[in-house]
């Protein structure tokens, strides 16, 4: 597998060579725990694993969960304070479950945030891109559809708003609301739906995962300094590449085990940190919470969601072009979308032919820019929708646009890139001299 | 003869038109139950009219019912709400349609929104037009009206919207004085 030369799978022993011809499962394996790797993977390039260990996590927890979880509109709230309160070690199972999400988005932030900055999404690459957006979005469905399993008012609430969104859809919007609701309003059918389907995604993404490593492993893994690994002989890439196994195996666990201290504070002392005290109130269908906010992760796209109201030029525009189809509803909707795929497209939308950040002096600020508007989305996505958040939300919202349909495009031809280094073993060894080779 | 100069199609083509036709229909056939399940299920569908006892609800004060699995707003308007409602210019508001099923294709004049002929009683669904929240009652928002916590949509004493993202106004539902103290709703 791959297209970087190196030592494959050869079966000795006879069981080996039997097993082999038959189905040759030890040599994929094989080849793909031994791929060569870019030797300059710095800090950032531990996502990968950490998010494989939430997924994980995310199954192995969810699974026992729903050995004492009803999803019923009667005893959902109930069943949940059940596995809190008299389950055997329950409440840990759902504490680890309700974090582990969290952790699985930072994890996921920043490893798309790293993906933008050393341009892995850029040529031959963008397949892996398009399925890491894919197995994002299926992250969202997933996690939003498990928080209504609790039932509580923010389950209940966030189910209604969110279904709402399918609603703006001009014309057979109402109609897909009620199909994806099962009646006219959130109720049992809806939660029982969920709960389908939250069981099921977490398979599907678990199939894009391997789909994703299947791709990048066809390509090659991007690196800090971008530079292609030498693939003229198996000697020349091997002064570029080590064997994931057992250098980056070793690296990205020992990262975990750092990670997992923090993340079991969190799950041990402030398990509720993250989340909503409203939704410890069971779900009330007459009664909506004062301040409705999403769980953190979404919290960026809400923003956007929320800060094109109908006093927004651009939003008077649309409707007027498209003869009043595009209401300030369906714009906000489009927008919040539309912001998942300018970055999704952004293989197509930066015309730089450098791909590392790295040694784009231009790029490097307005990326900066771009990390600052991300946090910004999410402060003022969790602030009431009044001003001066109003104004705020809708300048950070233009820039995310900006940067992916005007900037990305612009930069690559006015800017001038400062000199690559030939090969990553040049880079290597100007930063760590030529006798630090790990395989000396 | 070649396949390209047959227009006419032979005896071949039109069995594997056919096949791939019957094919594609016994397809969709297949998958349509498997998308409709989803949709509302009967007893769900069966449309319920429900009787309210208004006899307590004072001036000035609101009733919240659940029909249909969505609150229903019950108000009973004072004077001044009402004032205030008739004062307001048709082209002051964002949705000029009355919005009322009663009465479909009147405007949004305040007459045309509330139960009875006086404007004493308004009738409408709790639920916003933005994202289907429930709206804050009591005189709450910039207009003495409902406010919607979610994303700030404001609606006027006669349920209308006049500021934030909500297109359109809170809708009547079919509703109707069974007698004096009871509202029949559906």
């Amino acid at each position: 597998m791959g297209g970087i030369p190196h030592d494959h799978y050869e079966p000795k022993t006879g069981g080996e060579q039997w097993l082999h011809k038959r189905l040759p499962i030890v040599g994929l394996l094989y080849d793909t725990i031994m791929i060569p790797t870019p030797k300059n993977l710095n800090w950032m390039w531990i996502w990968g694993i950490i998010l494989t260990f939430c997924l994980a996590l995310q199954i192995v927890t969810g699974i026992i969960l729903v050995m004492h979880y009803t999803p019923h509109v009667d005893y959902a709230f109930a069943s949940v304070e059940h596995i809190m309160r008299n389950v055997n070690g329950g409440y840990m199972i759902r504490y680890m479950h309700a974090n582990g999400a969290s952790l699985f988005f930072v994890a996921v932030y920043l490893h798309i945030f790293r993906g933008l900055y050393y341009g892995s999404y850029k040529a031959p690459r963008e397949v892996t891109w398009i399925i890491g957006m894919l197995i994002y979005l299926m992250m969202m469905g997933t996690a939003f559809m498990g928080y209504v399993l609790p039932w509580g008012q923010m389950s209940f609430w966030g189910a209604t708003v969110i279904t709402g969104l399918f609603g703006a859809i001009p014309g057979i919007g109402p109609d897909i609301q009620t199909w994806l609701l099962g009646g006219p309003a959130v109720d049992n059918a809806t939660l029982n739906r969920f709960f389908s389907l939250h069981y099921l995604l977490p398979f599907v993404i678990a199939g894009l995962v391997a789909v994703h490593i299947w791709a990048f492993h066809t390509t090659g893994n991007n690196n800090p300094t971008g530079v292609e690994v030498r693939r003229t002989s198996k000697e020349e890439a091997a002064r570029d590449t080590v064997p994931f196994w057992p250098y980056y195996v070793i690296k990205d666990l020992f990262a975990l085990a750092i990670i997992l201290l923090v993340f079991f504070a969190v799950v041990g002392f402030m398990p509720n940190y993250l989340g909503h005290p409203d939704n410890y109130i069971e779900a009330n269908p007459l009664s909506t919470p004062a301040h409705i906010v999403p769980e953190w992760y979404f919290l960026p796209f809400y923003a956007i969601l929320r800060a094109f109201t109908a006093d927004v030029w651009v939003v008077i525009a649309a409707e007027w072009l498209s003869f009043g189809i595009i209401d300030a509803k369906f714009f906000g909707v489009l927008a919040m979308f539309g912001a998942i795929a300018v970055m999704a497209l952004a293989p197509w939308l930066d015309t730089s032919s450098v791909r590392s950040g790295r040694y784009r002096p231009m790029f490097k600020w307005w990326f900066a820019l771009l990390c600052l508007d991300f946090m910004v989305l999410m402060w003022v996505g969790a602030m009431p929708a009044e001003e001066p958040y109003a104004t705020i939300s809708l300048i950070a919202s233009a820039y995310w646009f900006a940067y992916f349909l005007v900037i990305l495009p612009l930069l690559g031809v006015i800017e001038k890139p400062l000199p690559q280094p030939a090969t990553i073993e040049d880079d290597f060894n100007a930063h760590y001299g030529s006798k630090a080779h790990p395989a000396e | 003869m070649s396949h390209a100069e047959d227009n006419a199609g032979t005896r071949r083509d039109f069995l594997y038109f056919a096949t791939a036709g019957a094919g594609a229909v016994a397809t969709g056939a297949a998958v349509w139950p498997l998308i409709n399940q989803m949709n509302p299920s009967a007893d769900v569908q069966a449309l319920s009219s429900i009787f309210v006892d208004v006899s307590a609800v004072e001036v000035g004060t609101q009733l919240t019912v659940k029909w249909l699995g969505k609150p229903v707003f019950i108000r009973r308007r004072t004077p001044e709400e009402i004032e205030a409602a008739r004062a307001t210019a048709l082209s002051d508001l964002p949705d000029a349609k009355g919005e009322n099923a009663n009465k479909p294709d009147a405007d949004a004049a305040d007459q045309n929104r509330t139960l009875d002929e006086a404007g004493e009683w308004l009738v409408m669904m709790g639920v916003c037009t933005h994202l289907g929240c429930v709206p804050l009652g009591d005189g709450s928002g910039d207009f003495g009206g409902w406010f919607c916590p979610c994303h700030g949509s404001h609606y006027d004493t006669a349920g209308r919207i006049r500021k934030g993202p909500a297109p359109r106004n809170l809708p009547v539902p079919v509703a109707a004085f069974e007698n004096e103290t009871t509202i029949k709703l559906g």
